[in-house]
């Protein structure tokens, strides 16, 4: 006891010896000409230190809050297009109730247990040389060049029985690379809706690829045609119904040619066997 | 409050007001302004830079060294900029995605070096902390205007609660494309700053040199 009180009362000794001398050194540099070398170079060192001691305070108090909400977001868009959100839905506990994240090897097919699904970040690891791979540029269809090795998918259970299955997609448009989820009934090859949440095509013209009633363009499509090729793809012009591949096309968005092909291309490419074609075999024939 | 603390306060609301008589800040109050929640926004993130940055900035004033004063400044401002866009990232994450870039291009923003400059630099800290609050709010009054008229015409809602019933959803308004596009604020600015000047005569400006006419031969021919 006696020993700390010693120790503090030894510090505060020392701490103030120390604020004396900068007292002293403050008091010199203050009444120095504000045109001297000396001066200027002090004040711009002990501006910067304050700035920065600001902004490191600001940065890592405010940290946690903010990767909270990145996550809220993400599984705002995931509810989104499972069709689960409404304004009083509760997302954390809507989304552990009822979606399981997996991961899965797209070259297999499989499932990966040796990573955890709820830590990874996809986005994160597609930018990760040592959890990337790039894209032969004859097969990028999608123009993204990198994807990650491993991909995480959503599955949307309802007790046992699984309701839809979200995939995420990205492919680049006019002006940015899209990023989405497409979520598919559980014969793997019915859309139920697509959610392109992250982009940065022109408002009004491209950047309607988040309107609602586009998006509703997409329910009930079919992805593969009979011999297993990817057919869904954004058409010029309308729809004739009548017609019996109007299954497989969805109008594209009126002036926006380039967006509209952004999005068909990276439908081709994640539907397709660089995509999830393999996993989704897999998970019709094993049911 | 005293009288020049109101005359601080208020005089950039109309009579000296930031964007419609110095026409500063025009870039951002184009971008932002199609919707009212995120004019607010934007509005509230830079009256508090423009106030804590002009307060800060004139603390330090009497030991800034002439040489490197903008870079003094440019400091302070960017740091509080820094801060206001992490704050809004933290508490305000869905607007904040929506002002993207331009919460950080306050930085570059005109009327706060402008305030910095003109004001901060010469008076003490309290006035130029009601001088930044002052102009802050002029930037403010012309955003919420702006964009009072962009979000009620352009898709019919304000605040995002439903003004003008749209066609589509069997009411009778079909909205106006344009208003939901930047260029429709430099309409909505040019007739806002045509409505000041006409209502206050004061702010019109006369030429700076008269233009010569040719044919009179006064010009250079002797």
């Amino acid at each position: 006891m006696l020993n700390a009180e010693k120790k503090t009362s030894k510090y505060n000794e020392q701490f103030n010896k120390y604020y004396e001398q900068f007292k002293v050194y403050r008091d010199r540099i203050l009444a120095l000409s504000n045109d001297s070398l000396e001066k200027t170079i002090n004040v711009a060192l002990a501006l910067c230190l304050v700035c920065s001691v600001l902004v490191s305070i600001a940065f890592v108090a405010l940290r946690p809050l903010q990767i909270h909400n990145k996550a809220l977001d993400m599984k705002k868009n995931i509810l989104d297009v499972a069709g689960l959100l409404d304004e009083n839905t509760n997302i954390d506990q809507a989304f552990r109730e009822q979606i399981e994240s997996k991961i899965v090897d797209l070259k297999t097919g499989d499932y990966v247990d040796t990573i955890n699904a709820d830590d990874y970040d996809q986005r994160k690891a597609a930018k990760d040389s040592a959890q990337n791979e790039v894209i032969p540029a004859d097969k990028d269809i999608a123009s993204i060049r990198v994807k990650a090795k491993y991909t995480k998918i959503y599955l949307v259970k309802n007790g046992d029985k699984l309701q839809s299955i979200i995939l995420p997609i990205n492919g680049y448009g006019l002006w940015s690379t899209m990023y989405g989820f497409l979520a598919l009934e559980p014969d793997a090859q019915t859309v139920q809706s697509i959610n392109l949440y992250d982009q940065a095509e022109t408002p009004g013209l491209g950047g309607e690829v988040v309107n609602p009633n586009w998006r509703a363009l997409w329910k009930g499509k079919k992805v593969y045609s009979d011999k297993g090729d990817v057919a869904l793809t954004l058409v010029k012009g309308g729809i004739d119904e009548s017609r019996p591949d109007a299954v497989y096309k969805v109008d594209g968005l009126a002036g926006a040619t380039l967006t509209s092909r952004g999005v068909s291309n990276l439908i081709q490419y994640w539907m397709g066997p660089e995509g999830f074609a393999t996993f989704l075999n897999k998970l019709r024939t094993n049911g | 409050m005293d009288k020049e603390t109101k005359k601080v306060l208020f005089e950039p609301l109309v009579d000296n007001n930031p964007i419609t008589l110095q026409v500063l800040g025009v870039c951002s109050a184009l971008a932002v302004t199609s919707q009212m929640s995120t004019s607010l926004i934007m509005a509230l993130a830079l009256t508090s830079v423009t106030a804590c940055s002009s307060a800060a900035i004139s603390a330090v004033r009497e030991h800034t060294p002439s040489s490197i004063r903008i870079i003094v400044q440019m400091i302070i401002i960017a740091s509080l900029v820094i801060v206001v866009d992490q704050i809004l990232k933290a508490f305000a994450f869905d607007v904040s995605k929506k002002l993207s870039v331009f919460v950080g291009l306050i930085i570059t923003n005109c009327i706060v070096m402008g305030r910095a400059e003109a004001y901060a630099m010469k008076n003490p800290p309290w006035p130029s902390f009601i001088d930044g609050i002052g102009n802050g709010l002029g930037y403010s009054l012309i955003l919420v205007m702006v964009a009072f008229f962009r979000e009620t015409l352009g898709s019919g809602k304000l605040l995002g609660f439903d003004v003008l019933p749209l066609v589509k959803d069997g009411g009778w308004y079909v909205p106006n494309g344009l208003m939901l596009l930047p260029p429709s604020a430099f309409f909505i600015i040019g007739l806002i700053i045509w409505g000041f000047r006409t209502w206050k005569p004061k702010q019109i400006e006369h030429n700076e040199f008269k233009i010569l006419s040719i044919s009179h031969g006064e010009g250079g021919h002797h």
